[in-house]
């Protein structure tokens, strides 16, 4: 694995955990009752 | 009846998880990357992430909510709406066909998963330790040879219908419960079973120690060491789009059609981008960590990439046995690992069909029961093409025209609609109404890199592969020369010429494009005379 390979899967894996953490610290702190996931949603069928 | 919410924030979560997970992350991605050439293949996966992925997640959670205030749940319906002109519903016909042509498929795919997890808990194959007998295991089970494990394709086509009935019993009956069961309680414990194999297989060091280029950090530079000379190549970009389209469900329609039940002030921007962000959680950092890597150090780079070009899907049936055998009650760990991943499949399969059922339901005015029962006896019929084909490559064809290129082309569509009709501006705007999140102002730009950025991958393939094509019967043969100098403007590395059943295969799938146009065709003209659209 070159220096490259290592610099290239570490900010990768930093950049999705970031957006992840940014993300489920949202959710789990707002205070709203309308975020949605697609399994969740009321198709009304 | 009005569905409950799951109460919980955690329970929130699990629900992205749900419909996060598939069969994309821990087997699709694996064979793509492979079959790209490893690290050449993250670097447009990553570029297709941030410029098409998150965009179009944006793009058709918006466009789905939009949609659904005019009471359209498929894109025919919201491209009509959006559009407001006559074409509008026509060239929606991708949002139809994609899903549809990927169940013909998937299912069959759930059903090794299924296979598997049995064979797991029999034993049948934790006596191998042998990649290449491993791979004539699997051969055998597909009915593509016979050896001493199987004589014919009898105990797959029995899994596939056992699979088959679970999930039109699922759709059929709209299954809320199981839903929630499946994401609660499975995916959960697929995910710690993920994390679990991934130190496991990080740390396995050299496992064959007369080998000592098979080791882990060898495998995880053969996923991560960028290949600039391999940007060049096309088809390296298209599967790379190809696979950011199929792992975050758009282009096909499914998040449209769920999109299109929210109310009007319900949060999209942190939903989508939750999805997202938790999509490529699994797909790169775990199941790239597990199935790769393994891949790698059992069979070696040249191995796992000819594994991976036989079949895309393959990689994660051949590595992950042999790896579940080289560990304590492996047979145990194996059978919920398949199983799991067998039952994230049908929480994928779920999303395929709703945007086909949404359509029958609003434009043909079915019902639910109705509209599954007819889609069950299509997918069907046409599954066993995947089934008896699979060595003439009829599954990977149906992968590449319908997970790949036409996804890619209805991803196109999506984006020049919302770009056109709803305009940047708007789009940005209806993006954050109820939203729960505010998206640095800098992202609002990527709607209008988007659009660029995808037609060049459309525009840079089809050049390579279609001109030489058009100009032939004009006495141009480009296309001799030109694959003499560039070996990869072959894109499906398939000669259709010398198998017939390609070619049948590729004709079917034009008639099911006309008929799904002739099906929006006399859906509006019934309405039409009913009187009025909806």
């Amino acid at each position: 694995m070159t220096i490259l390979g290592w610099i290239f899967m570490l900010g990768s894996w930093g950049l999705i955990i970031t957006l992840c953490s940014v993300c489920f610290y949202k959710v789990l702190t707002t205070r709203k009752d309308n975020i949605h996931a697609p399994l969740d949603i009321d198709t009304e069928d | 009846m009005k569905r409950e919410r799951w109460g919980t924030r955690i329970g929130i979560i699990l629900a992205v998880a749900g419909s996060a997970v598939g069969l994309g992350n821990f087997l699709r991605f694996p064979g793509q990357a492979c079959q790209n050439g490893g690290g050449a293949f993250m670097i447009p996966y990553f570029i297709s992430f941030l410029l098409l992925g998150i965009p179009l997640c944006w793009i058709e959670w918006t466009l789905g909510r939009y949609g659904g205030q005019y009471s359209h749940g498929s894109l025919p319906g919201i491209f009509d709406a959006v559009t407001k002109k006559k074409w509008g519903k026509y060239v929606g016909v991708l949002g139809l066909f994609v899903p549809l042509v990927i169940f013909f498929y998937y299912t069959y795919l759930e059903s090794w998963c299924l296979g598997y997890s049995i064979f797991s808990l029999l034993g049948k194959y934790s006596h191998i330790s042998d990649p290449k007998e491993m791979g004539g295991f699997l051969s055998a089970f597909q009915g593509l040879t016979k050896n001493s494990h199987f004589n014919t394709v009898g105990i797959a086509y029995g899994c596939f219908i056992l699979t088959f009935v679970v999930n039109m019993i699922v759709i059929y009956k709209g299954l809320a419960k199981g839903i929630e069961f499946i994401c609660k309680i499975a995916v959960p414990i697929l995910i710690a079973g993920g994390i679990f194999l991934m130190i496991r297989i990080l740390t396995l060091g050299t496992p064959d120690p007369t080998k000592v280029d098979l080791n882990v950090t060898n495998a995880l530079g053969f996923m991560w060491n960028p290949d600039f000379a391999m940007l060049k190549e096309p088809k390296v970009w298209l599967a790379a789009a190809g696979q950011i389209f199929f792992t975050l469900s758009v282009g096909l329609g499914a998040i449209m059609t769920y999109a299109s039940y929210l109310r009007k002030n319900d949060d999209i921007a942190l939903s989508s981008t939750t999805a997202a962000g938790m999509n490529e959680l699994f797909e790169v950092v775990i199941g790239g960590s597990i199935v790769i890597p393994a891949a790698y150090l059992f069979l070696g780079p040249e191995l796992t990439m000819l594994t991976a070009q036989k079949g895309v899907f393959d990689l994660g049936f051949i590595t992950m046995p042999i790896v579940l055998n080289k560990i304590p009650f492996g047979d145990i760990f194996g059978f919920y690992w398949f199983f799991l991943l067998f039952l994230a499949g049908i929480t994928s399969s779920i999303s395929l069909m709703q945007p086909i059922i949404s359509f029958l339901e609003d434009e043909f005015g079915w019902n639910r029961h109705k509209s599954a029962l007819a889609l069950g006896i299509v997918c069907f019929v046409v599954s066993h093409a995947c089934i008896f084909g699979l060595g003439a490559g009829v599954l990977d064809e149906f992968d590449f025209w319908g997970g790949t290129l036409a996804i890619t082309i209805c991803a196109f569509i999506e984006v020049m609609i919302f770009v056109i009709y709803v305009g940047p501006k708007k789009g940005w705007e209806l993006l954050h109404r109820g939203a729960d999140i505010k998206i640095p102002n800098i992202f609002r730009y990527l709607f209008y890199i988007t659009p660029f950025y995808l037609g060049a991958i459309l525009l840079y393939w089809s050049v390579f592969n279609w001109v030489p094509w058009i100009v032939k019967p004009f006495g141009i043969d480009m296309s001799i020369a030109w694959i003499k100098k560039y070996p990869w403007i072959n894109i499906t590395q398939i000669v259709c010429e010398k198998n017939p059943l390609i070619l049948y295969t590729r004709g079917g799938l034009l008639i099911l494009i006309i008929l799904l146009l002739a099906m929006i065709f006399t859906a509006w003209k019934l309405k039409k005379n009913k009187g009025g659209e909806k």
